[in-house]
């Protein structure tokens, strides 16, 4: 019997980033933008993504989500209500979305289809940030009632992430919200990332958000890469 | 609390790089856990033992390098580590750098095993 060291050098996710890549190769052969909502469960992703894709069917631009949470199609029913075609994917348990989930909730869409899919993440502030989804962008969303601190407090999301999305601004003053604090701490997490102020009950920052989306999918679109 | 499948996952990929060998047992398997990958240290250990079970992973010991953050500030034309992960400044100069050169990383690097000659 001889003792013997096995050098491996392998990702552990490497099935989950093989997965994501292979579906990264097909959005982007569709032309599509692809978008991972994450955030804590309460901040407001569902309702920011009602409004979204409210605005862009109404714009008649070609839009679909697909909407992770542990149970109930609640979100999936309240996303629909847009016009946008919606799936739900039910974890039963799992606390984040993996790559195989997205693959296998496709099913028939045809991506050529499509300009903008969005995946609203499971509520949870840790775990979705080491999963690949294979998106080209990754928004995270952080209320005004959740603390101006809450990017110290979990910086392996918002440091992986391309967005920072500040939404419920309509409730700020009540939480006596510091924005400029808020967006210094963004900052020392995340330098250079875009951030945006947003209200999806009152409208507030949600132009200046859909002009981004249509500016970064005319990138897509001309082969560029995304911001 | 994703670190049991993370394990899991380790538990798959072990199995499936010695499946060509005749292995007699597993002493060690060695991971590189960045500050930034999102998995913490105390989870994966606990979950270790429970996933090995009934595998040819059982028994062994499951060691992790923690694996700082390291990022490059252009004004310094250096890399350095960073203290914390709650602020990404240079450590020299005290300037923002989005340049991340290290800390990311969630990998099996080694594998520890009694072979059978």
């Amino acid at each position: 019997m001889s003792a013997r060291i096995v050098e491996l050098r392998q990702g552990i996710l490497k099935k989950n980033d093989v997965l994501a890549g292979d579906l990264r190769l097909r959005f982007h052969a569709a032309g599509l933008l692809a978008v991972n909502l994450v955030s804590s469960p309460g901040a407001g992703k569902t309702t920011f993504l009602r409004g979204t894709l409210l605005e862009l069917h109404r714009a008649g631009r070609r839009v679909a989500a697909l909407v992770g949470d542990l149970e109930t199609d609640n979100d999936a029913r309240k996303l629909a209500e847009s016009g946008a075609p919606v799936r739900q994917i039910n974890t039963h348990g799992c606390c984040h979305l993996e790559a195989e989930m997205i693959g296998n909730h496709l099913g028939d869409w045809r991506l050529d289809d499509l300009e903008f899919l969005f995946i609203e993440n499971v509520g949870n502030l840790v775990c979705p940030a080491s999963f690949d989804l294979g998106e080209d962008l990754r928004v995270a969303l952080l209320s005004v009632a959740e603390g101006e601190d809450k990017p110290l407090k979990y910086p392996t999301v918002f440091n992986s992430a391309d967005v920072a999305m500040i939404t419920k601004m309509d409730l700020a003053e009540a939480c006596e919200f510091d924005r400029n604090k808020a967006r210094a701490n963004i900052c020392e997490i995340r330098p250079g990332v875009r951030i945006f102020e947003t209200s999806a009950k009152t409208g507030l920052g949600m132009a200046e958000w859909l002009d981004f989306l249509n500016s970064e999918l005319g990138r897509r679109r001309a082969g560029a890469p995304v911001s | 609390m994703h670190e049991l499948s993370i394990v899991c996952s380790v538990v798959e990929s072990v199995q499936e790089a010695l499946r060509e060998r005749k292995v007699e047992r597993v002493e060690a398997v060695n991971l590189r856990v960045g500050a930034l990958s999102g998995v913490l240290e105390d989870a994966l250990l606990f979950s270790y033992e429970i996933a090995t079970q009934g595998t040819l992973l059982e028994g062994s010991v499951l060691r992790i390098e923690r694996v700082p953050v390291r990022v490059y500030c252009a004004g310094c034309e250096q890399e350095s580590e960073l203290a914390s992960v709650q602020s990404f400044r240079c450590p020299r100069c005290q300037e923002l750098t989005a340049d991340i050169r290290s800390g990311r990383e969630l990998e099996i690097k080694s594998i520890e095993i009694d072979e059978v000659e």
